[in-house]
């Protein structure tokens, strides 16, 4: 078989990636892996050393940033907040404050892929307290793949005790929201 | 409680506890990272930042307690002596990094030592939660529910899309590094862990030896964790750790049987052997030692040492590192006089089993 990437060499390693939830087989050469940034590690070991010199190097892109961010003078993205440059982070592979994330936000997908095996995106806990409405929202988007799928295998009764459900939670979504707007 | 009681015993109290498939497992640890919302991260935050932190910590937990886990005790960093910071690093309570810090670094530590709170390390916060043998599962619920109370009082920095944030991008989304301390002497003897390891790191799991530096392991003591903390649910994470480590105690025990069967008489004589060096020498490096010790406990799971208690590998491994002596001697030693002292202590140890 050959490389799904560069359609040259033939595949040597075979990836299963899950991210944000969809399952998909990648049939690779070791050159475009290293490359793509599916090889996380070195062959020799692990060193985080390693991987964080590998990680930023790429083109950074500060063109592509999101509205509302400052550039300094060197057209470098910069956090409002802790005045960490995206330079700086790409030289100590930290990011600054919790607002970084969000100036940085056009740059940082590629580097998340590397190092979280494909994934962007969060699925764990939502913490308790500050969590708010996501618990629910989470809860009702899992209710509704869940009629859909009951709808599809003819389960109507079933799945009429989920909307059921999905009702009572879109109930308290709405008072929650009112609650909060007061 | 003071701190001398961390620092007393080479073994902390919870791993006196018998724990699921602890002829092989020695630990289970979870560690979350997180943040304050409204506090740059240590890294780049004002010292006075960071002194608000430890204060608050030390004002609103100091002598607190959660569930099992009592009588939180607060210890500043910068009030420790260079020794008493390797103590607690050898027995694992602080990181070595928090142990560098200077200024407004602090841990709150639990009576039995299961629990562990560092303050201002790369994160405000690292819960870390340890149980004795196999239990990922029971030391996640512990640690989420720890995680619970100290955010009725933290807000931390979370965002929707990219979860718990941290300073570190290889940490962000649950915060979670679950891991798993394993001794596998069998797989080591036989150099299949070699083999073992690039497809372990394929599954987003990375091996070291917990001991030593580069790719040796001493006392053949590895720990595995997961590298991957973004897009996957805790319980999903700690699920596929789980599943090697099952399948690594399936090797290591198969791997066990077949050295006894083939080679018994020289595996016995090379338990016995390390049990007599242990016994009667009177200077003994560390890496001797921790291949001693660690035949020796294999003997001890393999029933061929009897009476010898199977704590006897952590509790040594940790009561002869430098750090350890060096608090025991109420000095610093020579390198020399460090392998002196280790002799003796594992003398009067394992005399003190008899
Ligand atoms: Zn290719
Ligand atoms: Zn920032």
């Amino acid at each position: 078989m050959e490389c799904q990437e560069c359609h040259q060499r033939p595949a040597t390693l075979h990836y299963t990636q899950v991210i944000n939830g969809h399952k998909t087989e990648v049939q690779i050469c070791e050159v475009c892996a290293k490359e793509k940034g599916y090889m996380t590690y070195p062959e020799e070991g692990y060193s985080l050393h390693n991987l964080l010199t590998g990680l930023f190097n790429f083109e950074s892109n500060p063109m592509g940033a999101s509205h509302g961010t400052t550039f300094n003078k060197e057209n470098d993205l910069q956090c409002p907040k802790c005045g960490l440059t995206f330079t700086e982070f790409k030289q100590i592979g930290k990011f600054g404050c919790g607002e970084c994330y969000h100036t940085f936000a056009s740059n940082l997908n590629p580097i998340f892929r590397r190092v979280h095996s494909g994934n962007t995106e969060h699925r764990g806990k939502i913490p308790k307290r500050i969590g708010g409405n996501l618990h629910l929202k989470k809860q009702l988007s899992s209710l509704k793949d869940e009629l859909q799928n009951l709808i599809m295998n003819e389960e109507f009764e079933q799945a009429a005790v989920v909307r059921d459900k999905i009702k009572e939670i879109e109930q308290q979504i709405d008072q929650k929201e009112k609650g909060d707007a007061r | 409680m003071t701190l001398e009681h961390f620092m007393n015993e080479a073994i902390s109290p919870w791993m006196r506890e018998e724990g699921p498939d602890n002829d092989i497992v020695l630990s289970s640890r979870i560690r979350l990272a997180r943040n304050f919302a409204d506090m740059p991260f240590p890294i780049i935050a004002d010292q006075k930042d960071l002194e608000k932190i430890r204060e608050f910590f030390q004002i609103e937990y100091e002598h607190t307690s959660f569930q099992d886990y009592k009588d939180l005790e607060f210890v500043s960093i910068r009030d420790l002596t260079a020794i008493e910071k390797s103590v607690l690093v050898e027995k694992h309570l602080i990181s070595p990094l928090l142990a560098k810090k200077e200024g407004a670094a602090a841990t709150l530590i639990s009576e039995n030592e299961q629990v562990s709170i560092m303050i201002n390390e790369e994160d405000h916060i690292r819960i870390q939660l340890y149980f004795p043998g196999l239990q990922l599962t029971k030391a996640l619920t512990k640690a989420l529910e720890l995680d619970d109370w100290l955010e009725e009082k933290v807000s931390y920095a979370f965002d929707e899309t990219r979860g718990f944030l941290t300073s570190c991008p290889t940490n962000v989304g649950t915060g979670m590094r679950a891991s798993v301390m394993m001794h596998l002497p069998a797989l080591a003897m036989t150099k299949q862990i070699n083999r073992m390891m690039p497809a372990i790191n394929q599954l987003g799991l990375v091996v070291r030896g917990i001991y030593g530096e580069g790719s040796e392991a001493l006392g053949n003591l590895f720990q595995i964790s997961n590298q991957i903390t973004l897009g996957k649910t805790e319980e999903h994470i700690i699920e596929d750790l789980e599943s090697v480590v099952q399948q690594l105690i399936g090797h290591e025990r198969k791997a066990r049987n077949r050295i006894l069967e083939q080679s018994g008489i020289e595996l016995e004589d090379r338990i016995y052997r390390s049990l007599g060096v242990l016994e009667y020498s009177r200077i003994i490096e560390s890496k001797e030692a921790a291949r001693c010790l660690s035949n020796v406990r294999l003997g001890i799971d393999l029933g061929i040492i009897k009476n010898v208690s199977r704590n006897i590998l952590n509790e040594l491994m940790v009561l002869t590192q430098p750090g350890f002596l060096q608090y025991f001697a109420k000095k610093t030693l020579t390198a020399n006089e460090r392998d002196i002292l280790r002799a003796s202590l594992i003398r009067e140890r394992l005399q003190f089993e008899k």
